[in-house]
């Protein structure tokens, strides 16, 4: 807990920054009322007005929060306003990407390992793949989905996210599975085990470490392209879409509780997969 | 139907000598390299091609790979536009002034160790966090044009850079920053000829990160409002048009222009760099 201390500092200061900068862009406005309404409004006046507007250009902190607390805690869990709804919609499309990234990255990464072929010609297309701003993609693969007849919007959602989430999965799980070093892999021959023996018992928990490690980024892209996958594309429902509704309808709050909504899932799903990490690597008995 | 039955002809063949390239001796020189990846790339655009051709695909819905080299041939002149509009204006400027200020932070919380081990958990986690879904604030407070886009960028790009540039501040040893005390350097002298070359190698990974962040976020701001120019205008313009040859031709720019801008910063990296384990290969 040594490192709880200066977090809380850092954390203050930009709380505090924060704060100021919703009373200096907040106060044009109150100004500009005062001005039309024809009185003149010192600065002791001006500040508490910029801290609680109905549709503050910067709201400040605790009317996120409370935003935030509305849409969580003062909704059913059904409803169209919660943010839970919005969230678990968010989740179900992350897992989705995430899911397809993993199998696609450790399949890549097992076949470019195996197959020398597969290496010269996939590995520079994958690195290339990734310099290709998805969102560009996205509206692409939505109304290719909607073609082809699939009317859910969890597929497009889901490809997108497996899209940016796939790679870091791709690049660790090579490396992990290059990982033995040649006296483990000479051990392995003079045991006489053939390679589909050595990838099993060799390189595949050799590369486990590799694996949790490159999950963090994973699921991080996952819900990136997720949120991308909601914005641009007329999705009704999402923390994306809810990010979208609020910048539309001019109402700054449910743009911000939505983001912070997001940022909290973000933070939850980075914990869990690093809970899981370490499990897994106890279990595996990785030491560190 | 013969269009189809041509490709999968073709991919029989590139397959076959892309496994004779690999395995024999041409693999292990450059050449051979580029030319196993290249029959690939082609091959997969010679099946593109056969199967629009050979099942009739509506340009709806998948367009050819010709048509859209036809598109981008024929309108160079928009899409240069929207290139200058989104790269130059949007996600090079916004770069550049991103990590600048990444820059100026780290090296002015560098002296002090308390902020950076709060700054760093906190900018670590930032730099995971949907940022992009500040696009639409951004655009609410800069306007229409690309100063809105210059700024999602700058805020996308700060955080992965900053964490980058502190953790390469710290990667110079104990030893070689003993060695610069008992040449009794100041301060900045041993920032300027130890620690920044050390951090190098961190700071163009950060470099590298940020790069393809820079042109998501040009990008995507454009869907919350653009003027009439700029990639991602065009693109939810074309797609609400179903002109999707035009779609596919400013994915091909927006894949050139990032794999550009990832090259130049590789190229950088190999001259500064040059010292690095990972360089010398």
């Amino acid at each position: 807990m040594t490192s709880a201390r200066p977090v809380l500092t850092v954390l203050a200061a930009l709380v505090a920054i924060w704060y100021a900068a919703s009373v200096w862009m907040n106060a044009t406005w109150v100004f500009d009322q005062a001005e039309r309404a024809g009185q003149s409004v010192t600065w002791a006046e001006v500040v508490p007005q910029t801290m609680a507007q109905a549709r503050p250009l910067l709201p400040p902190p605790h009317q996120v929060a409370a935003e935030l607390w509305k849409g969580v805690a003062g909704q059913k869990i059904t409803s169209k306003r919660s943010l839970v709804y919005h969230g678990l919609i968010t989740l179900r499309g992350t897992m989705m990407g995430f899911a397809l990234g993993i199998v696609l990255g450790v399949a890549l990464a097992v076949s470019i390992v195996r197959y020398r072929v597969m290496e010269l010609s996939v590995m520079p297309w994958a690195i290339i793949s990734q310099t290709i701003p998805i969102v560009a993609l996205a509206p692409m693969i939505l109304t290719l989905s909607n073609q082809m007849g699939i009317d859910s919007r969890e597929v497009p959602k889901a490809i997108i996210s497996a899209y940016l989430s796939f790679f870091p999965v791709l690049v660790s799980m090579v490396k992990g599975l290059r990982s033995p070093d040649q006296m483990q892999l000479d051990q392995l021959k003079t045991y006489g085990a053939s390679e589909n023996q050595t990838f099993w018992k060799l390189r595949l928990p050799a590369s486990m470490p590799y694996f949790f490690a490159s999950l963090k980024v994973a699921v991080a892209a996952a819900l990136i392209g997720t949120i991308v996958g909601e914005l641009p594309t007329g999705a009704i429902e999402g923390l994306g879409a809810r990010m979208l509704i609020g910048s539309q309808f001019g109402e700054p709050l449910i743009m911000w509780a939505a983001l912070f909504a997001a940022a909290i899932l973000a933070g939850m799903l980075i914990v869990t997969v690093g809970v899981i990490e370490r499990l897994a690597n106890t279990r595996m008995g990785v030491r560190p | 139907m013969i269009w189809f039955f041509g490709a999968l002809l073709f991919w029989i063949g590139a397959w076959w000598g892309n496994v004779r390239l690999a395995t024999g001796p041409a693999s292990h020189s450059a050449g051979g390299r580029i030319a196993v990846a290249a029959l690939f790339g082609i091959t997969v655009l010679v099946l593109w091609e056969g199967y629009v051709r050979g099942f009739g695909i509506s340009p709806v819905i998948l367009p050819a790979p010709t048509a859209i080299a036809a598109k981008f041939a024929g309108s160079l002149g928009t899409l240069w536009a929207d290139f200058v509009q989104t790269v130059i204006k949007g996600a090079l400027s916004g770069f550049l002034i991103g990590v600048a200020a990444a820059f100026v932070v780290a090296v002015a919380i560098d002296r002090s160790p308390f902020l950076q081990r709060g700054l760093l958990p906190v900018g670590n986690f930032v730099a995971a966090l949907p940022i992009v879904g500040l696009a639409p604030v951004l655009v609410m407070w800069f306007g229409f044009d690309w100063q809105s886009k210059a700024a999602v960028v700058v805020v996308m790009v700060f955080f992965p850079v900053l964490v980058n540039i502190v953790a390469g501040l710290n990667s110079a040893d104990r030893m070689q920053r003993d060695l610069m005390a008992t040449w009794s350097a100041s301060y900045w002298q041993s920032l300027w000829c130890l620690r920044l070359p050390a951090a190098m190698p961190f700071v163009f990974n950060g470099l590298k990160i940020a790069s393809t962040l820079a042109l998501i976020g040009a990008i995507v701001a454009e869907f919350f409002g653009s003027p009439i120019v700029g990639m991602g205008f065009r693109i939810s313009t074309e797609v609400g048009r179903l002109g999707l040859d035009m779609v596919w031709a400013e994915i091909v720019v927006a894949a050139l222009s990032g794999s550009l801008f990832y090259g130049v910063i590789s190229a950088i990296e190999k001259r500064v760099t040059f010292w690095h384990p990972s360089q010398r290969g």
